[in-house]
């Protein structure tokens, strides 16, 4: 191990999410020693008892902005953050929460919670690159851990982090899994999402309900024709592009189609 | 009976315990057999153990973005082609090419390792072998020779099986390359029906093939059991109903890159890379850097890529073919046309895999027809 390499200071912030992403730095059991050599974990609160002080050279931020408070947070860590990273479908497109986007939020609030006064949210849950600059974006719902370790191996040697932005079906032919759309009819959101799960759905002859977002240049129009003529109602079609990513823009869309 | 068998070509028949014989023979060489397996609705070629892993009296549906088995007859290989294409073991999607290890100061670089693996491949149908035969112009007879390809191939023993069925998917016999398999194996099947089971008219191409069917219980084919051969091969013939004209294709396509059709089937084409991924010639790759966490150890890995990505086409400042046009135009041309320009032979023989594993299912014979009747000049 390079011992006398600086250690990049690292702090892990948590929006409004479900932990699963930061989870998955925890779940990188193998790998966490040589991670926590190779950077110094100053600020974790799932992990350390630390507090949130001083300068970041890296910051993993989890969550979208639901509230005013972390919509101030963010411009905080932000600037006394280095590299911004965003983890997660949350902080990348808004997360599942972003379904309230559009909707009355206080008659959700009302039906939802006992006291409806004790709630101070925002009518919308957003990406933190609608706040703030992002150096990059690592997608899934959650992050897939592989890539995980791969962002920050490519963060400390300096270079791009290889996760391309090709489609999910990539990697399931890669893997050798049998197309479960063609064979069996099934819908999957596959040939629309951005790789990075190794196609894990489809290995089990699931479709792909999109944790990744959008691929590039996403032909989300054509895929819904498809789905239709499958037999998929209106309804289906709607909700298939209405879930962890129904924030980014090319799901909503196409989901608006179909309303 | 055993039979002396001293000529390449003169057939003889086996038995479906004559070709249990063979897969254990194969075996018993120290190969390892890949061939037609039934996994997840559909038939995949994997490792097979005897004939009992062989998808019998399963059959396929096949057209464009649709694909289901079915029960119907006892032929061992009454299915067509399925998803897989022989290319994933001699030239598999991820392939490590070399690493590095740094420790006092000194970096060593390890080339990986060459396979001495010996594979057999059953039931490669005809348009297969061709597929073989053009990647092995990519990968051996360039200035570049690719060595973990070129260990693979020669270690290789290919048992075709002719067509006695063919998906409406299938367009070889346009493309010259099928369904009778003509050169490129070392033993080559025809499964016909006799009055008790399946037989198999066996000709072998190889010395190899023919030392391995002198090993096996077989008897000489009579006339009646080549007639009956020759009418399975006829009757896949008769099935086929895809063509592609190719005559002059490869300067029409040159001379149309701005046809109409190309946005009509941008619009459709989800840029997936299905096409490319099952296609038996496609041979494109990437290498990327895999780097450990601690900074001993990195590696060059190869893995497949696609035509239908943005990246594939990044240079310095941006992708080149940033649409969905421009990328099934590139890679439609390429099979089709350049490709002839750059190997000597079409890259596309007919399978029809791009086909029927186009989640949309678009049509390359469809769409090279549409480009050649809008074209005004031809
Ligand atoms: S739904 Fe899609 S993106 Fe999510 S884990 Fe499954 S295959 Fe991967
Ligand atoms: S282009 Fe299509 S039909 Fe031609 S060889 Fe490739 S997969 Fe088969
Ligand atoms: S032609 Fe079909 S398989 Fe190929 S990229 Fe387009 S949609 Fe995908």
């Amino acid at each position: 191990m390079a011992k006398s390499r600086h250690r990049p200071r690292l702090g892990v912030f948590k929006f409004s999410s479900c932990d699963g992403c930061q989870l998955s730095l925890l779940d990188c059991e193998d790998e966490l020693l040589a991670i926590a050599g190779a950077i110094d974990i100053a600020y974790f609160p799932e992990a350390t008892r630390s507090d949130d002080v001083g300068h970041y050279d890296l910051a993993f931020v989890e969550g979208s902005v639901t509230t005013t408070h972390e919509a101030e947070l963010i411009l905080d860590i932000r600037a006394r953050s280095s590299t911004l990273i965003a983890l997660g479908a949350c902080a990348s497109s808004g997360g599942i929460q972003a379904l309230k986007n559009g909707a009355e939020t206080n008659a959700f609030i009302d039906t939802v919670y006992a006291h409806p006064e004790f709630i101070k949210t925002l009518d919308t849950a957003t990406p933190i690159s609608d706040h703030v600059t992002v150096d990059f974006e690592l997608r899934g719902c959650p992050v897939a851990k592989h890539q995980l370790i791969e962002l920050v191996a490519a963060t400390l040697r300096g270079r791009k982090p290889q996760t391309p932005a090709y489609a999910i079906c990539i990697e399931c032919k890669m893997a050798g899994n049998v197309c479960v759309m063609v064979a069996n009819g099934t819908p999957c959101l596959g040939p629309v999402t951005h790789a990075g799960c190794g196609a894990l759905c489809p290995g089990y002859t699931r479709g792909c309900y999109g944790c990744f977002g959008p691929k590039e240049t996403a032909n989300t129009a054509a895929l819904a024709t498809r789905l239709a003529d499958h037999g998929a109602d209106k309804r289906q079609i709607q909700r298939l592009f209405s879930t962890f990513n129904t924030g980014a823009p090319a799901f909503r869309d196409e989901a608006k189609r179909h309303e | 009976m055993l039979v002396e068998t001293d000529s390449c070509n003169s057939p003889f028949v086996l038995d479906a315990n004559g070709l249990g014989r063979l897969i254990a023979s194969l075996h018993a060489s120290g190969h390892r057999v890949l061939g037609p397996t039934r996994r997840d609705n559909a038939v995949v070629y994997d490792e097979v153990r005897s004939t009992s892993d062989l998808p019998r009296g399963w059959v396929d549906e096949q057209a464009g973005g649709h694909y289901r088995l079915k029960r119907e007859g006892e032929a061992y290989f009454g299915y067509t082609i399925g998803p897989t294409a022989w290319k994933s073991f001699l030239h598999p999607p991820k392939q490590s090419l070399w690493s590095t290890k740094t420790g006092n100061g000194q970096t060593e670089i390890r080339p990986a390792s060459i396979s001495d693996e010996k594979l057999a491949f059953l039931g490669v149908r005809a348009c297969e072998l061709a597929a073989i035969a053009v990647q092995d112009k990519v990968f051996l007879d360039g200035a570049y020779r690719d060595p973990h390809y070129a260990a693979r191939r020669a270690n290789l023993f290919i048992i075709a099986v002719n067509c006695g069925r063919a998906a409406s998917t299938c367009f070889c016999s346009s493309m010259g390359t099928g369904p009778k398999a003509r050169e490129g194996y070392d033993l080559a099947l025809t499964e016909f029906i006799t009055s008790e089971d399946v037989a198999f008219l066996a000709v072998a191409g190889s010395k190899e093939g023919a030392e391995m069917l002198s090993t096996l219980p077989t008897r000489p084919a009579t006339q009646a059991d080549i007639d009956a051969s020759t009418e399975a091969t006829a009757q896949a013939e008769s099935q086929i109903n895809r063509r592609i004209d190719t005559s002059g294709l490869s300067p029409l396509l040159k001379e149309n890159p701005d046809h109409p059709r190309w946005n009509d089937v941008a619009s459709r084409c989800l840029n997936c890379a299905n096409c490319t991924m099952v296609c038996p010639t496609c041979f494109c790759t990437k290498v990327e850097e895999v780097s450990d966490l601690d900074g001993v150890e990195t590696s060059r890995v190869q893995s497949w890529a696609s035509c239908f990505t943005s990246d594939f086409s990044y240079i310095h400042g941006g992708a080149v073919r940033t649409t969905p046009k421009a990328r099934y135009r590139q890679w439609m041309t390429h099979k089709l046309a350049t490709w002839v320009d750059q190997f000597g032979t079409s890259g596309c023989v007919g399978c029809g895999r791009c086909i029927t594993w186009c989640p949309v299912g678009i049509d390359i014979t469809e769409e090279a027809a549409a480009i050649r009747s809008g074209n005004k000049g031809g």
